[in-house]
């Protein structure tokens, strides 16, 4: 018998290298150097671009919040915005994300459910807010609309998919005292997912807070309308103090956010 | 109460039958013990009582009733009469201790009240004697994942009796616990079945658990019956046909 030195030859390689992976990293390369050649993405151009975006910044300061009731008007819209939509996406997407799971439901309703939320997440919002804009005018409602549908879209697939991975033993022993259909629902299956759908809204409201700055740009309601404007007359100071403003916004807006999730899914249970 | 299923087959798979043609009686109280090896189809057999599992052929009649039968709402009411405890508990972990025994309870409750947790007091009260039985009186408030193993069967029990079960199915209940919880657990089925003079059945792998505590064993291999009797006629020679080989026997010895 040889020793275990001498059976030892040189060892395989620890780590394989697949070609189809090289071959994938390299195309990649190659489309981003043809891209950039097309689209005339130069370094000349990046240093004049430089250059435009110090004197723009220049002109921003200091920011100027002397129209601040414009600010505030447009800020109060856009949030009202984003609670509306994220209210009545979610209560739109808690069903839509039951009908979708095929642990629960039979494939003729979660295949037509499926699609129509995957529609719902195929357009960016703010395509979405322009169809709405021709459909139900300028205001308000085309950014509410808007952004209920990306929320559907959105935490639709989410909450299906949680649904998707709870522990069917504990819906089956539900199941097995004679409860109902909804009573399942109820205490089977909400129970183990409340947490993580809590988690999922308030992501999405947040979503949707940052988004509802922004549809107002198509006239869909919100702070963005007042952005844009003060953007094409030049008022590059109004600009930043909305901008400041907006982020002020999106950080309480987390802040909250977090305090929600934290009372939710990290303490106790329903919250009972 | 009266089981009979009659010529019960279930194949999960096309002409692979798990279960082929169980013929059983099962009527007045008393604890039966379903023995015999793993994938034997002593949890089908179970399970297609309250049609968790759908039989492919066959009947199971439950006092008259044909449950294999019945359209889905009448299925929910055959249920609601028969009580179920899980090898692994099969607690909504994140539902309190009390939320789970009301869980025996929802086939009486609308969804609204339910949601509401609004149950009525005598379905209350019952829960609390309950818990006073099983011994988890102070955990009432606590969450079914904060139990130990033993505590969550207990709950799972006393889930299942909440029914006011004219029968009582148990399927591997003792499996995933330590032989002292073991005892405790089948003492608890067995003495709650005599004091409500329901029927328990109860599928184990643990002979000697069969032979303490049931009445009657039934033996199955092969996906049929091949014993039924009590524990003194259950010897060696049938013990090897049930699980087949007789070394084991040796060893246990």
């Amino acid at each position: 018998m040889a020793g275990p030195a001498a059976t030892r030859s040189t060892p395989a390689p620890p780590f394989r290298t697949s070609t189809a992976t090289r071959l994938v990293g390299l195309a990649i390369l190659v489309y981003a150097v043809y891209a950039a050649a097309q689209l005339d993405f130069s370094w000349d151009r990046f240093q004049v671009g430089l250059g435009n975006g110090a004197r723009f910044l220049g002109r921003m300061f200091p920011p100027d919040f002397e129209r601040w009731q414009v600010l505030v008007k447009g800020l109060a819209e856009s949030l009202q915005i984003a609670v509306l939509a994220s209210a009545l996406g979610i209560g739109l997407a808690l069903p839509l994300g039951i009908l979708g799971a095929r642990n629960l439901m039979p494939p003729w309703v979660t295949w037509p459910v499926r699609i129509v939320v995957s529609a719902c997440r195929a357009l960016h919002p703010v395509i979405v807010a322009i169809l709405f804009v021709k459909a139900v005018g300028f205001g308000a409602l085309a950014g509410i609309l808007a952004l209920a549908v990306a929320s559907i879209g959105f935490i639709g697939k989410l909450f299906t998919e949680a649904i998707e991975e709870i522990s069917m033993k504990q819906v089956e022993a539900v199941r097995a005292s004679g409860a109902s259909f909804m009573n399942v629902i109820g205490y089977g299956v909400v129970p183990q997912v409340l947490g993580r759908f809590v988690g999922f809204s308030t992501y999405q409201l947040d979503s949707n807070l940052r988004n509802s700055t922004m549809v107002g740009i198509v006239g869909a309601g919100g702070i963005g309308g007042t952005l844009f404007s003060a953007f094409q007359r030049f008022d590059y100071d109004f600009v930043l103090a909305i901008l400041i403003s907006i982020i002020a916004i999106i950080m309480i807006g987390e802040v909250l956010a977090r305090g929600v999730r934290a009372v939710y899914i990290d303490g106790r249970g329903l919250g009972r | 109460m009266t089981l009979v299923i009659k010529r019960l087959v279930k194949a999960y798979q096309r002409d692979q039958p798990v279960l082929k043609g169980i013929d059983l009686v099962v009527d007045g109280t008393g604890l039966t013990a379903i023995i015999g090896p793993s994938g034997t189809g002593k949890s089908t057999l179970i399970r297609c009582i309250n049609r968790l599992v759908e039989p492919t052929s066959g009947q199971i009649l439950l006092d008259g009733v044909e449950l294999t039968a019945l359209p889905g709402a009448g299925l929910r009411r055959a249920r609601r009469s028969i009580g179920m405890v899980f090898q692994e508990y099969n607690l909504v972990e994140r539902l309190t201790v009390m939320e789970n025994l009301l869980t025996g309870r929802l086939g009486y409750v609308s969804a609204w009240q339910a949601w509401r947790r609004r149950f009525p007091d005598a379905d209350i009260a019952r829960a609390f004697d309950l818990l006073e039985i099983v011994g988890l009186a102070d955990r009432a408030d606590r969450r079914a994942d904060a139990l130990s193993g033993g505590q969550r069967q207990r709950v799972g029990i006393a889930r299942a009796l909440m029914q006011q079960p004219t029968l009582l199915l148990a399927d591997e209940p003792t499996s995933s616990l330590d032989p002292k919880t073991s005892v405790d657990i089948m003492t608890l089925l067995r003495d709650q079945g005599r004091a409500r003079a329901i029927p328990v059945l109860v599928n184990m792998h643990d002979v000697s658990l069969a032979r303490r505590y049931a009445d009657r064993i039934i033996g199955m291999s092969g996906g049929q019956i091949v014993f039924d009797g009590d524990g003194s006629q259950l010897d060696d020679a049938m013990l090897g046909r049930i699980y087949g080989g007789e070394s084991w026997l040796e060893a246990a010895a």
